[in-house]
């Protein structure tokens, strides 16, 4: 093909991707305006980076967030209350959301991120400074979530939504009732025998910080190491754990564990207690933090830097900061909520539950952003399983 | 002579138990999910009594709904253009010789080859540079969504559908179409009545395939979709963190419902035009 | 002197008529490219802007840097991410890889051959509902299915129940090698079963009569009649499976428990978890290439032009 052929063809292609795109937008903004009438919805974006007052609304709302995790009652309750349409799309792991909104043009307005990906995000400059004076309600946080998180210290950047531990869940119909609390019960083989553990009966997480934090914290290390003699400790530690793991997995470890696929499992506390209610007999399982110490995790609000409707999304920060609504989060998701306020109004067993609340969080480390170390995290991860 | 017929006894015998047995195989997990969308229990695997409650809680959700009804739209018209698309593309390649024809040979597989993760990526990356600078060299303002996601899936289809159809293509008899052209009939009437017929099983079977393919794709479309056009499967991954629960059983043999009634009204429509014919 | 002329005149009207003639023919020729260039064009088009320049994107990321807080700094160009796959660990993942995705292929191909010559040799109506009731189940939903098997092969599973009933005892294939064959070869099958049906269902069958009539016994009229003409299935449903199956992650974690890394899973690490995008970039186009070259030679070798 000659050059001038070539041009021609390019900008011949140009012009139809040019006019296919404008017309699938059309074809969007259509199907957008059936689905909840709100046809002027790509219009009125531009006006973001202005100060928004309290309960100003810029526009309706787009959420991105993990599964199951709001109340669908309180979506309707704010659209009800402001007068906007609420969307919500999901994600299963902060990585698969980070990408996303890192490249920009994602379309959401309020997002979850965890505390390490909320430090990754302030550092792409990929969310924005919150506005407090449109977030009234940020008064009712807890101190300890107000300020001095370590990857957002002053509380410029996000909000606590809820929070929650790492640790193991039991089937005490295996270990019986007295069963120590200890990540040995993974990592260490003749303490797994000596309380009738045998087989592939473990499931660890499938993630190179949760599982190599596990191994570092039962050396006695701080799971954010940047040492690459303690990572290859933990990396021996897994490896040789290997044989006693049936599977690595994020997403299904508490069905695993009781369907008897497995008889202890390494997983989040909330996820724990939602199965363990719904088990034949709650009281065959336990979950606990190992003495030695474990992970304690906050998921956060966060407004993406290109938001469409910022206004809308402070608006909706601080209809969650309100008492009532952040227990109404707590009653239907069993984390642990960050706001003072809310306390009176949480279920009194659920606020009660050592598994939710945890007496003692000294022991406990977030993880944090370690940089290019990150990069022998990931390969410790996949030298260990092999 | 006997000893043939007993041979071709025996072969037949074993086609037949083989197509039984994968008949199976395939069905095995659909009968294990329809079982347990009517058990009363959270969890699938434990059986809890016979129940309609996941299908209620289907007709109640929304969201479901909404991401089904994406789903079935994406896989639609991605599947009737990646068709016309990858057709052409076949016949091109195996009926023309052209300048540039290595190359576009090369081009096809490549959507074939490529990690789902990488394509996910990159197909992100360039619908939002793609965006932006529509928006600052034209004043076009578009978004991520449904668009996108089809777009994507036709991306991925093409390549599909023409291997398929090259494989029925290849070594077929052109002698037909020829002969149909020297009876005066145009390009197009030789193309429609004598080509067309022959190859519409490789056709029907690149259509199945880009079907599925949209239907199951998690990670590409996670990636290029904005909000509101969640599809089903990407609504379903990201439930399994919070347990897999018969509610997705009910769906899923939702959409096996859907699809097995438009398959049975294709084929009585099929054959009331055949005895319409015959008649 | 003239008649030399004259010779040469005549010479030359004859070499211009053989030109017309060549040039008629060039002319054709040309017209017939034109077509195909032009009903290419719509698909070349297409992957062109929708494929080839967002895989540019892929091999510029190849050659850049991860930043520290895991974006990529688009300067500072270098080979580091293609040092990386020189490292032992890359090299074990991808051997494995191409193992199990061989032995996929090989069991899709054992089972899938037989079962596409019964449903070619139907009759025709039988056939089409025979082959959609093979695609049926792939319309419900991959992960479902995924699950479902996790159900059907657990500890306390159907599998498990029907091999202890027979006397085998309890059988835990979940979590072991075996069931991430098996749901490869499950999710796969149809791409194998596709191809090969389109081929072999094409066959002049006259020619397999033919070749009993010379007294072929049926296994030899099928290896020298059958066999080589659906060989274009065979090759294209390979590719679709291989391929794929070299890919895949989210059978070998469902079924496989994740316990080892393979190809597919390390890309995904690579771009999720490690958020180190280089690498992910000049991993898959190592890969890419790598592929496509086998592919094409092969093709060029059989003096197949698929």
């Amino acid at each position: 093909m000659k050059p001038n052929q070539l041009l021609r063809l390019l900008a011949g292609l140009f012009a139809i991707s040019l006019f296919a795109a404008a017309c699938g937008s059309s074809g969007d903004d259509t199907s957008a305006g059936t689905d909840s009438g709100d046809a002027g919805d790509s219009g009125d974006s531009g006006d973001s980076g202005g100060a928004c007052a309290a309960g100003e609304t810029d526009g309706d709302l787009a959420i991105y967030n993990w599964t199951e995790y709001m109340d669908p009652e309180l979506k309707d309750a704010f659209e009800a209350e402001f007068g906007v349409s609420v969307t919500e799309d999901n994600y299963d792991s902060n990585e698969a959301m980070q990408p996303i909104i890192s490249a920009g043009g994602s379309g959401y307005d309020f997002i979850v991120p965890s505390d390490y990906m909320v430090s990754i995000l302030i550092e792409n400059g990929d969310i924005m400074e919150l506005q407090k004076d449109a977030i009234p309600n940020v008064g009712n946080l807890l101190p300890d979530f107000a300020s001095g998180l370590p990857f957002d210290p002053s509380g410029t950047y996000s909000i606590p939504y809820q929070w929650g531990t790492t640790g193991l869940g039991v089937d005490l119909s295996v270990t019986g009732e007295d069963v120590p609390e200890t990540w040995g019960l993974v990592f260490d083989a003749d303490l797994a025998a000596e309380y009738g553990l045998e087989g592939s009966f473990a499931t660890l997480l499938n993630d190179p910080r949760e599982t190599m934090g596990a191994a570092l914290k039962y050396l006695g290390y701080s799971l954010n190491t940047t040492s690459d003699a303690e990572l290859d400790e933990a990396k021996a530690i897994v490896a040789d754990a290997k044989s006693r793991v049936a599977a690595f997995d994020s997403d299904q470890y508490d069905e695993l564990l009781v369907t008897g696929e497995s008889s202890i499992a390494h997983g989040y506390s909330g996820n724990f207690i939602v199965q363990f209610d719904e088990a034949d007999d709650p009281d065959q399982y336990a979950y606990f933090v190992p003495q030695e110490g474990g992970t304690r995790w906050v998921d956060n609000m966060a407004v993406p830097a290109d938001a469409p409707h910022p206004c809308t999304a402070h608006t909706f920060i601080n209809f969650l900061l309100d008492a009532e609504r952040g227990a109404q989060l707590t009653n239907w998701n069993y984390y642990a909520s960050p706001n003072a306020a809310s306390e009176e109004f949480i279920d009194p067993d659920v606020l009660s539950d050592p598994i939710v609340y945890p007496t003692d969080v000294s022991k406990l480390e977030f993880i944090e952003d370690t940089g290019d170390f990150e990069i022998n995290f990931s390969d410790a991860f996949i030298e260990a399983k092999g | 002579m006997s000893s043939t017929q007993q041979m071709r006894g025996t072969t037949k015998w074993a086609l037949n138990l083989n197509a039984v047995l994968v008949y199976l195989f395939f069905y095995a997990p659909i009968f294990l999910l329809v079982v347990y969308s009517f058990s009363n229990d959270n969890l699938v695997g434990r059986w809890g009594g016979f129940t309609f409650n996941w299908y209620r809680e289907f007709a109640a959700n929304d969201e479901v709904q909404t991401a089904l009804s994406v789903s079935i739209k994406v896989a639609i018209i991605s599947t009737l253009v990646s068709v016309v698309l990858g057709t052409l593309a076949a016949l091109a390649l195996e009926r023309a010789t052209f300048r540039g024809q290595r190359i576009f040979d090369a081009l096809l597989y490549l959507p074939i080859i490529i990690p789902d993760v990488t394509m996910a990526v990159m197909m992100l990356l360039f619908f939002t540079q793609g965006i932006n600078l529509l928006d600052s060299w034209f004043g076009i303002r578009l978004s991520k969504g449904v668009t996108t996601v089809t777009l994507s899936h036709i991306a991925f289809s093409i390549s599909f559908v023409s291997i398929v159809v090259r494989a029925r293509l290849d070594g077929m008899n052109q002698k037909l179409e020829e002969a149909a052209q020297d009876l005066y009939a145009s390009r197009l009437q030789a193309f429609r009545y004598v080509t067309l017929p022959q190859i519409m099983p490789g056709i029907a079977g690149g259509a199945l395939l880009a079907l599925t393919l949209s239907l199951d794709d998690v990670v590409i479309t996670q990636f290029v979709a904005g909000p509101g056009s969640t599809t089903l499967p990407v609504y379903v991954f990201g439930l399994i963190r919070r347990g897999v629960s018969p509610l997705i059983n009910a769906v899923s043999v939702v959409m096996l419902a859907i699809s097995v009634s438009l398959v049975l009204l294709s084929l009585i429509l099929q054959r009331t035009r055949s005895g319409a014919d015959a008649a | 002197m003239v008649s030399t002329q004259a010779a040469q005149a005549e010479q030359t009207s004859v070499e211009s008529a053989e030109q017309a003639t060549v040039e008629f023919e060039a002319k054709a020729i040309r017209q017939a490219s034109r077509r195909g260039f032009l009903m290419a064009l719509p698909a070349y088009g297409y992957l062109v802007l929708f494929f080839a320049i967002p895989l540019m994107i892929v091999v510029v990321y190849s050659f850049a840097t991860r930043t520290s807080s895991g974006g990529t700094a688009l300067s500072g160009w270098n080979l580091d991410a293609y040092r990386k796959l020189g490292e032992p660990i890359v090299r074990d993942i991808l051997f494995r890889s191409i193992w199990i995705a061989l032995l996929t292929t090989v069991l899709c191909l054992i089972i899938a051959y037989p079962f596409s010559y019964y449903l070619a040799t139907r009759s025709e109506r039988v056939r089409n509902v025979l082959l959609v009731f093979v695609m049926i189940p792939f319309w419900s939903n991959f992960l479902v299915r995924n699950y479902a098997w996790r159900v059907l092969l657990g500890n306390d599973g159907p599998v498990s129940q029907v091999t202890s009933a027979i006397g085998l005892g309890e059988t835990r294939i979940l979590f072991t090698p075996l069931a991430v064959i098996i749901g490869l070869v499950y999710g796969f099958l149809p791409f194998m079963i596709l191809p090969l049906y389109a081929a072999i269902e094409r066959i002049d069958w006259r020619l397999v009569e033919a070749s009993r009539d010379l007294y072929a016994s049926g296994f030899e009229s099928f290896r020298r009649v059958v066999l080589p003409l659906s060989m274009p299935g065979v090759v294209a449903g390979s590719i679709l499976v291989f391929v794929p199956s070299l890919g895949a992650y989210v059978t070998p974690e469902i079924l496989g428990g994740a316990k080892t890394t393979l190809l597919g899973s390390y890309v995904v690490v690579q771009f999720l978890t490690a958020r180190n995008w280089p690498v992910g970039a000049s991993l898959s186009f190592v890969l890419m290439s790598v592929m496509l070259v086998t592919t094409l030679i092969y093709f060029r070798s059989g003096g197949r032009t698929l």
